[in-house]
């Protein structure tokens, strides 16, 4: 009886359910809207990169028509922040600015032309002080501290030994050690940053639009910034245009924007234009990594020794996070003992940097896979048996107090291995051609969230009413990564509906519960989860209904879907006749579903700070990448990528390959193109030509094979899925280099005139008959 | 200075009084509130402002309104009708070429003007076609996939 199954949605092939607005030009992210009697924002922002502010006049400006409001450090004396234990930036900067395109003023004004020549009229007096570009220069012993509760600009220096790398390189047959350096990058969304503030004077209440990947956050720090009770505040969060990271703290914009539309009494519509998105900045910083291993002749790792510098930017933005993830993710991919982290988080005269995509994990991951590929070359191992020599052994804890229960990383490494055709292939292609692997992981969620307030990690709500449909009402921010398809999956699997049932309703405070947001890839397990509550405990009141009608107990009716019945041989009510019978009591039914870590995932104390790394399950993943190398000019381009991606279970495999291609891609640009410059905390490279994102040209086909090792704990068994593929692509490529003309590139991104450079100095060196001081592997 | 525009935006005629600095991107979005057509750059890095003037993609914020005086433009909201969906569009939604979304109408735009010279393109006419448009989100492997699925879907006459 066909007709009766329930419908199964989980596991398909899904497009997303807002895709239709996306084609056809409907869905509106926050710069469209457009509306009269709208106000224009503008930024004013600092020519000077460290600088006592002496004056901000803005008089002229003031009296220029047009202009309507006008707002500087004066106007709000209250500092925000990711992290409650650093708050260091206020929104308009306020006695001393700390990088160059810092926010100083701003100005609202009846349109685009005038709100222009107002910043014009304004004048800055200040006192230059001294600037430091680089990490080194910021530590260096004379330095002035650009933050006076920051001595010697350290945010946060970490250490921790967990086991003896003493002992631990002594028992090695092969010790290395080598440096990397990753240039700092940017998120870059396709969206520019914007905020439409609103603010009702009748009322004293304030409702901003802003893109943003955590409306949570933007409500407090409006509150805490207009020193307005976040009961008067309405946020919402329209169609938002990518984030990857860098709208997860509340930026400076949607905080001005509401600032000026208050002072205005009125709308103010605030874009900021790619430039400034790029000097609001909170990308990836840059890493300087020292990284020291020992292994055994048959591949086992005996000791890690990691030290890790981030230039961190002019505020604390996630950064003590960032220095905390770099540590402890480099546990939970494999069995480490014996491991000692240094790290130092440092304040510079540059734009804050943030959490980017795989936050804290990237740059360590490259520097680790690569010393692992070129260790095993040195020791004549292939780079597939090194990794299984150090599979942890699922469910364990690591050492540093990580819960890993699910583990679908020798899956991952056995499919790109075949895929590629590795065995048959490798050290056989044609002149130029190399071919690399390299793994990464990532957390589903950090498992304490960044404001503790005891409540629930996730909760959403499901309306019942006389129409037979469901809404699902939830805070948790879809940026682009597909949050409200998998939500309504997980409620119409549940309950055995069509999607077509189900509609959705997300990002309006007003409407929908508070979400911790859309970070460190959680929404998935987390709000799934709840998701699944809240459909498991509608399903319940919907049983009991239909039981009542057909005389039976809860626990003998079958829900089928579009059919409840109590037995075979019940022709039993259908969803709508069981809808009618549910609403009898109390009308239109609200239920909540809920999820919250459990203890065990929430890290270790072993040393400050052991608590970042903890989450719920790890993905894993495991890449092959072919290059082609032209040793001519020093072009990389790469031809082909393997990705084995465990996310524990693809509850919609298209958003999954989706989600995968685009980390991969992603981490492609940091390896091959992507880096900001400055020339004196100037920023070079503010816009898409001169921060080189790889275009459809540059792009290869990536091969996407899912890995489900069904976590205990996700929802469905569900992982992440839209990180963790990002990292191991750095080193993946690199290594795919040294094997196509034997030289180790250990600074990224490897542009063409990196190449070229090190072929050359090879070149030079063999010339004179020296060993080439480049790092060459052993076996070229 | 300002100028009477005269010109066919999505099968419409339109009369318009244009700033002559006015680009056809702001007149698009801020004088016409039609905000299907993105803005994603500082002008012509990120190709999400793409339309058709005669069937050809252009870049809007680098086309003066008052150049497309006697020109038909074609934005994203002109491809569905009868509110159905156009192929590349259920390219775009059913295989996943688009995820934040943001970039979608310029790619639909370029592509649809591909699809118009070129019922067929191969594997790299489309690459070369799409080569201005940038995508944060896909890694362009399912932009490929969308633009050949639509192609196929014209084909059978599936969807115009």
């Amino acid at each position: 009886m066909n007709e009766f199954l329930p419908k199964r949605s989980i596991g398909e092939y899904v497009p997303m359910v807002d895709g239709p607005e996306k084609v056809s030009g409907r869905a509106k992210y926050t710069a469209d809207y457009i509306e009269p009697e709208t106000l224009v924002g503008r930024i004013y922002r600092s020519p000077y990169a460290h600088a006592e502010i002496l004056e901000v006049d803005v008089s002229a400006a003031a009296a220029l028509p047009g202009v309507k409001a006008i707002a500087t450090g004066a106007d709000c004396d209250k500092t925000f922040g990711v992290l409650p234990i650093a708050r260091s930036e206020h929104p308009l900067a306020r006695d001393r600015v700390r990088y160059r395109g810092e926010a100083v003023a701003a100005v609202a004004a009846v349109d685009d032309a005038t709100a222009v020549q107002a910043l014009r009229l304004i004048r800055l007096k200040v006192r230059e002080l001294p600037a430091y570009f680089t990490a080194k220069a910021a530590l260096a012993p004379d330095a002035i501290d650009i933050h006076v509760h920051k001595p010697r600009n350290v945010e946060r220096d970490v250490a921790f030994e967990l086991g003896s790398v003493e002992q631990g390189f002594a028992a090695a047959d092969l010790v290395r050690e080598a440096s990397y350096n990753c240039a700092e990058v940017c998120q870059n969304q396709m969206e520019m940053h914007a905020a439409v503030a609103e603010y009702d004077s009748v009322r004293d209440r304030m409702t901003v639009h802003a893109s943003t990947q955590v409306p949570y956050y933007v409500h407090l720090m409006l509150s805490r910034i207009l020193d307005m009770e976040m009961s008067r505040i309405r946020v919402v969060k329209p169609f938002v245009g990518g984030g990857f990271g860098c709208r997860t703290e509340t930026l400076n914009v949607e905080l001005i924007a509401a600032l000026l539309a208050r002072k205005a009494g009125g709308r103010v519509r605030l874009v900021v234009n790619r430039e400034e998105t790029f000097i609001t900045h909170r990308g990836r910083p840059e890493t300087d990594i020292r990284l020291k291993i020992g292994m055994r002749r048959d591949g086992r790792i005996t000791a890690v020794e990691c030290d890790c510098r981030q230039r961190g930017g002019a505020h604390s933005g996630y950064g003590i996070v960032t220095i905390l993830y770099a540590g402890s993710m480099l546990y939970a991919i494999y069995d480490l003992h014996n491991v000692k982290y240094t790290g130092v988080r440092v304040l510079t005269n540059t734009p804050p940097c943030g959490a980017f995509r795989g936050h804290g994990t990237v740059d360590v991951r490259f520097a680790f896979e690569s010393l692992l590929d070129q260790m095993a070359r040195e020791m004549g191992l292939d780079p597939f048996a090194v990794r299984r020599a150090n599979y942890l052994n699922a469910p364990t804890f690591t050492d540093n107090d990580l819960m890993v229960n699910s583990y679908g990383l020798p899956d991952c490494v056995d499919w790109v291995e075949q895929a590629s055709g590795w065995s048959a292939r490798k050290g056989k292609l044609a002149r130029g051609k190399g071919l690399g692997m390299a793994c990464s992981h990532y957390i589903s969620g950090a498992s304490k969230p960044v404001n503790w307030t005891g409540e629930p990690h996730a909760t959403i709500k499901l309306k019942l009413d006389f129409d037979g449909s469901i809404v699902l009402l939830t805070g948790a921010a879809e940026i682009g990564q597909g949050s409200s398809t998998i939500l309504v999956q997980s409620v119409a699997e549940v309950l055995g509906l069509d999607m077509s049932r189900i509609r959705i309703v997300t990002g309006d405070s007003d409407v929908v519960p508070k979400d911790n947001g859309s970070y460190s890839s959680r929404v998935t397990f987390m709000v799934g989860n709840a998701a699944i509550d809240a459909a498991e405990n509608l399903k319940r009141l919907l049983k009991a209904a239909a039981a009542r009608k057909l005389d039976a107990q809860p626990e003998d009716i079958d829900c089928l879907g579009e059919i409840y019945r109590a037995g075979n041989q019940d022709k039993g009510m259908t969803f709508d006749e069981v809808v009618t019978e549910a609403l009898k009591d109390n009308g239109t039914i609200t239920v909540t579903g809920n999820f919250s870590t459990i203890p065990e995932s929430h890290g270790g104390k072993k040393y400050r700070g052991a608590a970042i790394g903890g989450t719920m399950g790890y993905s894993y993943s495991a890449q092959v990448v072919e290059v082609s190398v032209d040793d001519e000019t020093g072009m990389v381009s790469v031809d082909k990528v393997w990705v084995a991606h465990d996310c524990g279970k693809a509850l919609n495999r298209l958003t999954v390959e989706g989600q995968v291609q685009g980390s991969v891609w992603m981490g492609m640009g940091q390896a091959m193109s992507e880096e900001t410059g400055y020339h004196d905390g100037l920023l070079l490279t503010g816009n898409m030509l001169d921060y080189r994102v790889p275009t459809i040209q540059d792009s290869p086909p990536i091969d996407v094979h899912i890995v489900e090792s069904n976590d205990p704990h996700g929802p469905f068994g569900a992982k992440e899925a839209g990180e963790g593929s990002l990292a191991a692509f750095l080193p993946a490529v690199t290594n795919a280099i040294a094997d196509a003309i034997g030289l180790r590139m250990n600074d990224l991104p490897v542009t063409p005139d990196r190449v070229f450079a090190a072929l050359e100095k090879r070149q030079r060196a063999l010339a004179k008959g020296k060993r080439p001081s480049v790092a060459v592997d052993g076996a070229e | 200075m300002a100028r009477i525009l005269t010109f066919t935006l999505n099968g419409r005629k339109r009369i318009d009084a244009v700033p002559d600095n006015l680009l056809l991107l702001d007149h698009l979005r801020e004088q016409l509130a039609m905000t299907g057509t993105k803005t994603g750059c500082d002008g012509g890095e990120c190709g999400a402002c793409t339309v058709l003037v005669d069937d050809r993609p252009v870049l809007s914020c680098l086309t003066l309104a008052a150049n497309c005086e006697g020109k038909r433009v074609d934005t994203v909201e002109s491809l569905a009708s009868g509110g159905r969906l156009a192929a590349i569009q259920r390219g775009f939604h059913e295989k996943l070429g688009a995820q934040c979304g943001y970039c979608t109408p310029g790619f639909i735009m370029a592509s649809e003007g591909l699809l118009r010279r070129n019922p067929k393109p191969s594997e790299a006419e489309i690459r070369e076609a799409l080569g201005s448009n940038i995508c944060r989100c896909t890694g362009y492997v399912k932009i490929i996939e969308a633009v050949q699925y639509a192609a196929g879907l014209r084909a059978t006459g599936a969807a115009p």
